[in-house]
């Protein structure tokens, strides 16, 4: 019998509002613990909560741009458990009547359309952080703990994904998506290193061509995309041989060991917890009127779809090109400031944005400064709109060859030097002079009288092996056009 | 440099201290006739000479509120509205830097770090704190018996209890130790304490007053008001408390301006009789009190009728369940882990808590807490919790209809007067049937205020008046006649033996 995957996911996203839930504390990542905090955030005793406005337009932009249905009233309620990260002894969370239900995300991969639909979007707060003394750093075999309250009372949206995904595939590209699309709102920093974006995967397995649903087992934390992936991958191969054996699959929350990627039960409670939820007394219901959700819809930042469409229309981008670049909010701001600020052909920079300097991206973990939030530590590039752009043009221009292109990229992100400048000292500057170029052609034709035989008996595509030798003769620095040209005239003639 | 009570002018023979009212004082103040100091100085003997056996207070703040009253007599000018009185705090509401107990072992040594709302508000109208009063631990109680520190003893009898769970701030003024203080009321606690001390207690409606800084313990339920000599002095002290609070999402801007009360009888008021609140279960010596000073209403001009509140024998059953709830969640934050006390000697987190919860709680919080717990348990939810907001609903029913019919309802206070100290603390269920009367209007987050209907075999007996939401004008305009028609006029033996 074959197996599929059923997966849903619950995210968790960190709002970057300047203060917290239901308190005026700000909110910020880092800073010395325990000085972002008041009688509220620590539930000191008589302390009310009271509801951020900012983080609330938040939440309704998140539910808008899933496509959510926004009911005129929700509330909140209380969450009870201990744990000493959680100070009032509850958490004030949204339970049987969330801020918004029923949406959904399209992600494509593989150039096929795959929807998720969205069963809810709430809204709660953060709890405090851990840390646990000893060795380990982990609870176990921790000998004290200590806690840090700054995070206390963080505003928390919690997005709650149907059981729509098949594949880790899908779940690692739709985790991207929403990601991107948060992150075009202007939400949230979405730092997963960090913890401001937050996924949970529930998964159980299915005979295919089924429709119900099988027991679920929770995968808690994946704080990387990679680790999503990785994470179902293990779980699908480990519940599948588990059914293929004829057996039970328990529901239970499972860890996934990074460094091994070994999966395993977390220690069994005595006793499935019991939140008691009941209605928030210190909190009136949360009313979002038409007119609230019409001005929300009316101050929507451009979301992804609309910026490609944009990019294809206004600047004359292949729909690829406008697509790949739209799908990062990091690049495609920094695209485009460098056609604001420059005359470089878009074209040509949306291709050096998507090649070489995504690639130099990628390796580095450096990202681009751009309007997009990045926490305080970040690494940042040091390629300035100008200079990417200016350096475009000189390769469009000729004045520096594709391949000297690429050696003078990185360094101008490392340095934050312009191309000018690199290519100066390096003596990188392509060559165009006809004469100088005549004579490295006629030494390479000389040099081969056999490939210009087969040349001249049309075997045409022998005029690479002439460009190549002339190219290794200018150390890369021939314009490739011109070459090809005096190459064909002096071969045929 | 002041030098209190030198520019008195009167004969201080014909004038005793502890008997004036806010308003009084207030007056004689502004005219210069007694100083801040000099009245806070008489409250403070006063104190000294009583409270080691009234024990109204938990916490007497002297040297501060010499220097307070110091500094009012101080200003010649630009003197704030209730410029130098002398108020007690019931220890429920956080005052920065002064003990805050809630009665409890668990914050023994808490020292808050900000002020309730409520507290700064009066504060910044000038008043002087004599002290945080006793209560029930956690405002659990009818009795005050519930306080980790000792009872409160009633200064009409030191053999019976002052009620609960405000019962620290009325003895306090039954005993003239203040001139008026603070409580706060989830199911009486204002208005039962204030019938059982011969005194004023005033509760306004859900909403009006901020609740940042009282310690919840039911938080749709609890609101803070004045506990006082008279209505005028609750009236008074009403407006100082009213208020939208940007701390507290329940409080709003009160609806209405609050004018002064006017000399008037009762005519054309129409006070309607809960049945179900009179009669069998009530002390005949209560009921007896309670008719007379109905007489007394209907003499003055009052239309008297009888109301009903078909659903009223369910409210108490569902205060147990809604109340214990919410409070099974408000004192959850109670861990060790932040502030307060922490048990020693535990190995691990759930032993820490479990044990600072064993030791830092008492018996009747232990009960609430489990109560409630239970109640809002997956499989009982609905069956309790939904229950009992159902009877919630069915009470806000009830009082509309029955307030369609009358300007407003009456009933005694508590079916009994002050009872002995020990005699319910055996018996939850009889405790908590000593707000019979009081709980249902707390479903409803309505106004009520208690005022002396008369004396039972010498203990006082309240009359409690319930209005509309946000009626207070009229609410307080009612009482202020029915108190002059009802001419009660006594004090406690403690204040009587000072003349
Ligand atoms: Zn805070």
């Amino acid at each position: 019998m074959e197996f599929e995957p059923v997966i849903g996911l619950e995210i968790h996203v960190e709002l970057s509002t300047k203060s917290k839930m239901f308190c005026g504390c700000r909110v910020e990542f880092g800073g010395e613990p325990n000085t972002r905090t008041c009688p509220v955030c620590l539930a000191h005793p008589g302390a009310l909560p009271v509801m951020n406005q900012q983080a609330i337009r938040y939440l309704a932009r998140i539910s808008l741009s899933l496509e959510c249905s926004v009911p005129e009233k929700s509330i909140f309620h209380r969450k009870n458990y201990f744990y000493p990260d959680l100070p009032k002894g509850y958490q004030i969370s949204q339970y049987d009547q969330p801020f918004a239900v029923d949406g959904q995300l399209h992600v494509m991969l593989d150039e096929k359309d795959y929807r998720v639909g969205i069963e809810r979007v709430h809204q709660e707060e953060d709890t405090a952080k851990n840390i646990h003394g000893g060795e380990s750093g982990r609870i176990a075999g921790s000998t004290y703990s200590l806690i840090d309250f700054n995070r206390s009372g963080t505003p928390l949206v919690e997005i709650v994904t149907r059981p729509d995904i098949h594949s880790p595939q899908v779940a690692r590209a739709f985790l991207n998506k929403l990601k991107n699309t948060l992150q075009y709102l202007d939400v949230s920093d979405c730092n997963m290193e960090e913890g401001s974006l937050r996924c949970d995967a529930n998964i159980s397995m299915r005979p295919v061509g089924d429709t119900g649903l099988g027991v679920k087992t929770e995968l808690k934390n994946m704080n990387s995309f990679k680790h999503l992936e990785k994470g179902l991958t293990q779980e699908i191969i480990r519940q599948t041989e588990l059914l293929k054996n004829g057996e039970k699959i328990v529901q239970q929350t499972v860890h996934f060991d990074v460094t091994t990627g070994d999966i395993s039960p977390l220690r069994s409670k005595e006793f499935a917890h019991d939140y008691r939820y009941f209605p928030e007394p210190d909190l009136v219901p949360l009313i979002a009127t038409a007119k609230f959700v019409d001005g929300i819809r009316a101050e929507m930042p451009e979301l992804p779809e609309a910026r490609a469409q944009r990019y294809m229309k206004d600047l004359e981008l292949p729909e690829y090109n406008a697509e790949v670049l739209t799908a990062s909010r990091e690049l495609a701001d920094f695209f485009e400031s460098v056609t604001e600020k420059t005359s470089a052909s878009p074209k040509s920079v949306s291709n050096w944005a998507m090649g070489d300097l995504s690639g130099y991206l990628n390796s580095t973990g450096e990202h681009l400064a751009t309007k997009s939030v990045f926490p305080e530590g970040s690494n940042i590039c040091k390629l300035s709109p100008e200079n990417f752009g200016n350096f475009v043009k000189m390769v469009d221009e000729g004045i520096i060859g594709v391949t000297s292109g690429k050696e003078v990229l990185p360094e101008m992100c490392k340095t934050g030097k312009s191309a000018n400048k690199i290519v100066k000292a390096k003596g990188l500057t392509q060559i165009s002079d006809q004469s100088e170029l005549e004579a490295h052609i006629d030494e390479a034709i000389a040099g081969n009288p056999g490939q210009v035989e087969q040349y001249r008996a049309g075997k045409e595509q022998v005029i690479g092996f002439f460009v190549g030798q002339v190219m290794k003769a200018t150390r890369g620095q021939a314009n490739p056009k011109l070459v090809n040209e005096l190459l064909k005239k002096k071969l045929s003639g | 440099m002041v030098l209190s009570g030198c520019r008195l002018s009167w004969n201080r023979e014909y004038v005793n201290l502890l008997r004036l009212t806010a308003t009084e004082a207030l007056e004689l103040m502004k005219r210069g006739e007694i100083s801040s100091s000099e009245f806070t100085g008489a409250f403070l003997s006063q104190i000294d000479r009583h409270d080691d056996d009234v024990f109204a207070f938990l916490n007497v703040t002297g040297e501060s509120a010499r220097e307070e009253a110091a500094a009012i007599d101080a200003s010649a000018s630009g003197r704030p509205a209730l410029a130098g009185l002398p108020t007690a705090i019931k220890d429920v509401l956080c005052t920065r830097g002064v003990t805050t107990t809630c009665a409890s072992k668990m914050l023994e040594n808490y020292n808050p770090i900000y002020t309730a709302t409520c507290v700064q508000r009066m504060k910044d109208a000038g008043i002087v704190t004599l002290g945080k009063t006793n209560m029930d631990e956690f405002a659990m109680g009818s009795s005050t018996e519930n306080s980790a520190y000792g009872p409160t003893r009633n200064p009409w009898d030191l053999e019976r209890v002052p009620g609960g769970s405000s019962g620290g701030s009325a003895a306090a003024v039954a005993a003239g130790e203040c001139v008026w203080a603070l409580g706060s009321d989830t199911g009486g606690s204002i208005r039962q304490p204030a019938a059982f001390c011969g005194v004023v207690g005033l509760k306004p409606t859900y909403g009006s007053v901020s609740r940042y800084g009282l310690i919840a313990f039911a938080s749709s339920f609890d609101q803070v008001g004045p506990i006082t000599k008279n209505v005028r002095d609750a009236h008074l002290m009403l407006q100082f408390l009213v208020g939208k609070d940007p701390l507290d999402s329940t409080s709003v801007e009160y609806p209405v301006e609050i004018p002064p009360l006017e000399d008037r009888d009762l005519s054309g008021v129409r006070l309607g009789i809960v049945k179900e609140l009179v009669g069998e279960g009530f002390d005949s010596g209560v009921m007896e009190t309670f008719s007379k000073a109905v007489a007394m209403l209907e003499a003055a001009g009052a239309e008297i009728g009888e109301a009903s509140l078909p659903h009223v024998e369910y409210a108490l059953p569902a205060y147990y369940i809604l109340a214990p709830a919410e409070a099974s969640a408000n004192l959850a934050r109670f861990d060790g882990v932040r502030y307060g006390l922490r048990a020693g000697d535990t190995s691990g987190i759930t032993e820490m808590y479990e044990e600072t919860r064993r030791i830092g709680f008492g018996d009747e919080v232990k009960r609430r807490i489990m109560l409630g717990t239970h109640a809002l348990s997956s499989g009982y939810y609905d069956a309790y919790y939904g229950q009992a907001q159902k009877v919630r609903t069915l009470m806000v029913q009830d009082f509309a209809s029955a307030l369609g019919q009358f300007d407003m309802l009456i009933s005694p206070t508590a079916p009994t007067t002050a009872f002995r100290l020990g005699e319910k603390t055996g018996d939850p269920l009889t405790m908590y049937k000593s707000d019979i009367c009081t709980i249902p209007v707390n479903l409803a987050g309505l106004p009520a205020i208690s005022i002396p209907a008369g004396l039972s075999e010498g203990l006082p007996v309240g009359l409690q008046i319930i209005g509309k939401a946000f009626t207070a004008p009229t609410l307080l305009q009612t009482a202020y006649s029915a108190e002059t028609a009802i001419g009660f006029g006594r004090v406690s033996p403690l204040i009587e033996g000072q003349d």
